[in-house]
């Protein structure tokens, strides 16, 4: 599959004392009949690292995740990405026909996929609702079993479609600390796609703004997290800068952005 | 159908009045049948509907049980079943590859999809001269008349429902590295099974219905046949019994895909809630 859709498979580690990065773009570039929707992107994600990826609606968020998940053709560019991948998109995506465990292993090879689906689920916290039907399932919890699906696959690059979008503001906040801790256990690269400057500051190491398929700015954050308050809102003031708002400057009802502002 | 079954569980003094009433309502809904039931019987025994114009519910139920005792309506009921389901076991087999291959593949819905378009824009009853043309009046005009007509139901259903499948939930299993084999088998037909569904129950009703005009076309056994020769005789008793039996044959249909729905759908939130 992956050969068809024109990718190079990062599997073998590099020569160099670098390590090899887990994904590398350069010039990557995608049009839809006269819209060129990415436009010469350079991209690497080391292995093991946390990107935040924003962009307004229409930036190429959308399409840039679609190649690296494999969904798009990327014949005849330079994409590499690594074999093992998972998804979470926004809505959980379940086969609703599919009890929760069953969607867990869907599509994984070998034996013993219950047991590896049972570990996943344990880990979200889920371990009690194997044979549930996903329509049953709250918000936050077929997140959570997204989350495990994508986990079982050991993956060595998560894409995070934001997956936080559709959740209340505790069960996101929960679902941003198990993000973590999940990250923290397995160690993949993970590429979070968000609207939220917030998150996006809270979660990464790095954070990417695209516009008009271009990366406009990069923030590297060295701050541990949970100690970011202090740099969290020149940081803000950055992002959002490159995302076209100026804070303070707006009167039209953008109250999220003056207070983010106005805090000290 | 709904089941009609009295409440007599202990009901929590909170929910008392919604149980307390509830029964008498559902009782209710017998009554205006019954009363019905007597007002028939009534104008049958002071003759105000004569015997030939309609046999009184007693006649009816005697009648019945006379048919069932002779052994002569269950082996014209078995007959007529045979018809119907030979006939729509071909029908259901048929249209259910035939949606597949349109469903799955574009070169197949370019070759079949025009031709059952227009399948369907000829009346399946108009069909019949030329099939007795063909295969006389035996089993064959029969059983392929309740085919033809249950083809349908099942294809355009079946074959809407798999184009209909969420394409999301496509993405999300090649995003997980399905092969095109497995996505059919795991997100595509499982998606469309309640399409399937629907068009298995119209399937079946337009089978009984093609079923009940195919026997009067010359039948020598069967619920039609056992029909005709009651005309003949002026015994509405007879017809009566026919009738019923024929709705029971809808009711058992009804009652069939109820039942494949409750086991296959069962991840359904409107069945889960049951």
């Amino acid at each position: 599959m992956d050969a068809r859709r024109g990718f190079l498979l990062a599997d073998t580690p590099g020569i160099a004392h670098r390590p090899a990065p887990t994904v590398r773009l350069r010039d990557f570039t995608r049009r839809f009949g006269a819209n060129t929707v990415i436009d010469g992107l350079d991209l690497d994600i080391a292995p093991g690292e946390f990107i935040a990826l924003l962009g307004r609606s229409g930036s190429g968020k959308t399409t840039l995740l679609r190649t690296l998940a494999g969904l798009d053709d990327a014949r005849g560019q330079d994409v590499t990405v690594p074999a093992a991948r998972a998804v979470v998109f926004q809505d959980a995506r379940l086969m609703p026909w599919k009890k929760v465990w069953r969607n867990v292993t869907l599509g994984l090879r070998g034996r013993d996929t219950r047991a590896r689906a049972e570990r996943a689920l344990d880990e979200v916290g889920l371990g009690h609702r194997l044979d549930a039907w996903p329509l049953t399932l709250s918000g936050g919890e077929a997140q959570r079993t997204a989350l495990a699906r994508a986990l079982a696959r050991e993956p060595q690059l998560l894409l995070l479609d934001e997956p936080f979008a559709a959740l209340d503001a505790l069960t996101r906040l929960r679902m941003h600390d198990l993000v973590l801790s999940l990250w923290r256990a397995h160690n993949p690269a993970i590429l979070l796609v968000t609207h939220d400057v917030d998150e996006a500051i809270a979660l990464a190491d790095r954070v990417l703004v695209l516009d008009h398929g271009r990366i406009v700015g990069e923030e590297r954050i060295d701050a541990p997290r949970g100690e970011r308050d202090g740099i969290a809102r020149e940081l803000r003031e950055s992002l959002l800068n490159w995302l076209g708002v100026r804070p303070g400057a707006s009167n039209e009802g953008n109250g999220v952005v003056r207070l983010a502002a106005a805090r000290p | 159908m709904a089941t009609i079954a009295p409440n007599v569980g202990m009901a929590p003094t909170a929910d008392r009045q919604r149980t307390f009433r509830l029964p008498t309502l559902r009782a209710g809904r017998w009554l205006s049948p019954i009363l019905l039931l007597l007002l028939w019987e009534l104008a049958s025994r002071t003759g105000l509907i004569p015997e030939r114009t309609l046999a009184a519910p007693s006649t009816v139920i005697g009648t019945l049980v006379e048919m069932v005792v002779s052994g002569e309506l269950p082996s014209n009921l078995l007959v007529s079943f045979g018809r119907a389901s030979i006939g729509l076991a071909i029908g259901l087999a048929v249209g259910i590859v035939l949606a597949l291959i349109a469903g799955l593949s574009r070169q197949g819905e370019v070759a079949i999809d025009p031709l059952m378009q227009i399948k369907r824009t000829i009346p399946v009853v108009a069909l019949s001269p030329l099939l007795i043309v063909w295969f006389g009046i035996g089993e064959t005009t029969k059983i392929t008349l309740i085919a033809f007509a249950a083809v349908f139901p099942v294809y355009i259903n079946l074959y809407s429902g798999i184009r209909a499948v969420d394409a999301r939930l496509i993405d999300a299993g090649r995003s997980f590295g399905l092969s095109r084999l497995e996505l059919i088998q795991h997100v595509i037909l499982p998606g469309a099974l309640p399409s399937l569904l629907v068009g298995l129950r119209f399937s079946l009703s337009v089978a009984i219905i093609v079923l009940v005009i195919a026997e009067q076309i010359n039948a020598s056994a069967g619920l039609g046949y056992l029909i005709n020769n009651a005309r003949d005789f002026m015994r509405t008793d007879i017809i009566v019994v026919c009738l019923m039996v024929y709705a029971l044959l809808g009711l058992g249909a009804d009652w069939l895909v109820r039942a494949i729905e409750s086991r296959a759908l069962a991840w359904r939130p409107s069945i889960l809630e049951q």
